[in-house]
């Protein structure tokens, strides 16, 4: 009894150590913004390896999900005589929920989990160590420009995911199940509200990529320099941003789109 | 160098992707672009009642839009709703005498304003109010009256 009560307050103790250090992280990790503006050549480097690299799996999930939005909708909305609201269907639900939490979701296993590994490989190999030695501050030169790089492309990305699947849609509901294509935009039109909606979705984005990219930074330079260690990081990585993207999506949505 | 400068470019056609993406959602999917339009003249018009009306709905003449709805008040002294429209400067020629009516677009469509011209050869000014209206069509109402309607029948 007593051992399980001890138990308790470790792990009480070693989660609270850890989201600690995981501030203490972050913080050190803004910091280094402003040197980063002078030196854009790094930031540059790691939008091509976190956002063009994430590019083609995020495009293609979008067109996928639109397309069967697009047919699950004009199926359901069929039995009410409401096909021609499905412009509004899909491009709702892809505008304040699929497009930020689906590309959140990619964007995590595909950049979070390439940077953890790379920041944990860094470590077991002690190239952090190294650049220390050199006098040059890996948090400053190695994980600022990869958080920055994570925090632009998110909402990019997730833009693109709801574009390319509204075009998917309409692919499927005009082209193929023929709802008319005047239709299916005006409605959408005159339903998808700019700043109830779109800045919405892209605010939600933003929030899902400086969550990611942290938890990604913070698990990879926590991870323990074994090659098991940075296995282990990597599966937390995609699990816990998992976790927190759904989790604050709901928040989210709750605050967002509440009183309506 | 080359190695940086095809990098630069393929970094520069993502965030240009991106923000396409973005512009696309903002003019196309969403009513951004049907409010930056050009100048427009606001008008008012009292109804009994304007049903399910909402700010933004379409306001249109002859089936054609031409402005849209930016208020809808409750007169605490007539007991009426007051619909504020901005209307498209281009048709600057409504007569003053013109009809508004609230009607709604198909079975389960949305409402929205329909002006039908008059004859007069005064036009509607800027802040001018239109006089004749004709009140939303509750369903509810009508289906009422058209039941106590064929009870009253059945009983002669």
């Amino acid at each position: 009894m007593i051992q399980f009560i001890q138990n308790l307050g470790k792990s009480t103790r070693t989660s609270f150590n850890k989201l600690g250090r995981a501030t203490y992280f972050l913080f050190e990790i803004i910091s280094g913004t402003l040197g980063i503006l002078l030196r854009p050549r790094l930031l540059v480097n790691q939008l091509y390896s976190v956002g063009v690299l994430s590019f083609l799996i995020i495009t293609i999930s979008g067109l996928f999900v639109g397309m069967v939005l697009g047919l699950q909708g004009y199926y359901t909305l069929s039995d009410f005589g409401a096909e021609e609201t499905l412009g509004v269907m899909v491009a709702a639900s892809l505008v304040r929920e699929l497009g930020p939490v689906v590309s959140a979701l990619l964007f995590a296993g595909r950049a979070g989990s390439a940077l953890t590994a790379e920041i944990g490989l860094m470590k077991a190999t002690e190239q952090l160590s190294g650049m220390e030695m050199m006098a040059v501050d890996p948090i400053k030169r190695i994980l600022t420009p990869r958080f920055l790089a994570g925090l632009i492309s998110m909402p990019l990305l997730a833009g693109l995911f709801s574009a390319v699947g509204i075009v998917g849609g309409q692919i499927i509901g005009s082209g193929l199940l023929g709802v008319d294509q005047g239709i299916y935009w005006s409605q959408m039109q005159a339903s998808i509200d700019f700043h109830d909606d779109i800045i919405n979705g892209i605010i939600k984005s933003v929030v899902f990529g400086f969550v990611t990219s942290w938890i990604a930074l913070f698990e990879g330079y926590d991870a323990i320099p074994t090659s098991e260690g940075v296995s282990r990081a990597t599966t937390r990585t995609v699990v816990n941003s998992a976790f927190s993207i759904l989790g604050l999506d709901f928040i989210l949505t709750a605050l967002m789109f509440g009183d309506n | 160098m080359q190695h940086t400068n095809t990098q630069d470019t393929i970094v520069g056609l993502f965030v240009a992707s991106g923000i396409a993406g973005l512009l696309f959602l903002a003019m196309q999917v969403s009513n951004l672009s049907s409010f930056v339009d050009e100048d427009s003249y606001t008008i008012t018009a009292r109804f009994e009642n304007s049903g399910a009306l909402k700010v933004k709905s379409q306001v249109s003449a002859a089936g054609v839009k031409i402005g849209h709805v930016i208020g809808i008040n409750f007169d605490p002294k007539t007991y009426e709703s007051v619909v504020k429209m901005s209307i498209n400067a281009k048709y600057n020629t409504l007569p003053d005498d013109t009809t508004a009516s609230i009607f709604t677009a198909g079975l389960l469509g949305e409402q929205y304003v329909n002006l039908d011209p008059g004859g007069s050869d005064v036009y509607l000014q800027k802040d001018g109010k239109i006089e004749i209206t004709q009140s939303a069509i509750i369903l509810e109402k009508a289906i009422g009256q058209f039941l106590f309607k064929s009870a009253a029948e059945e009983k002669k």
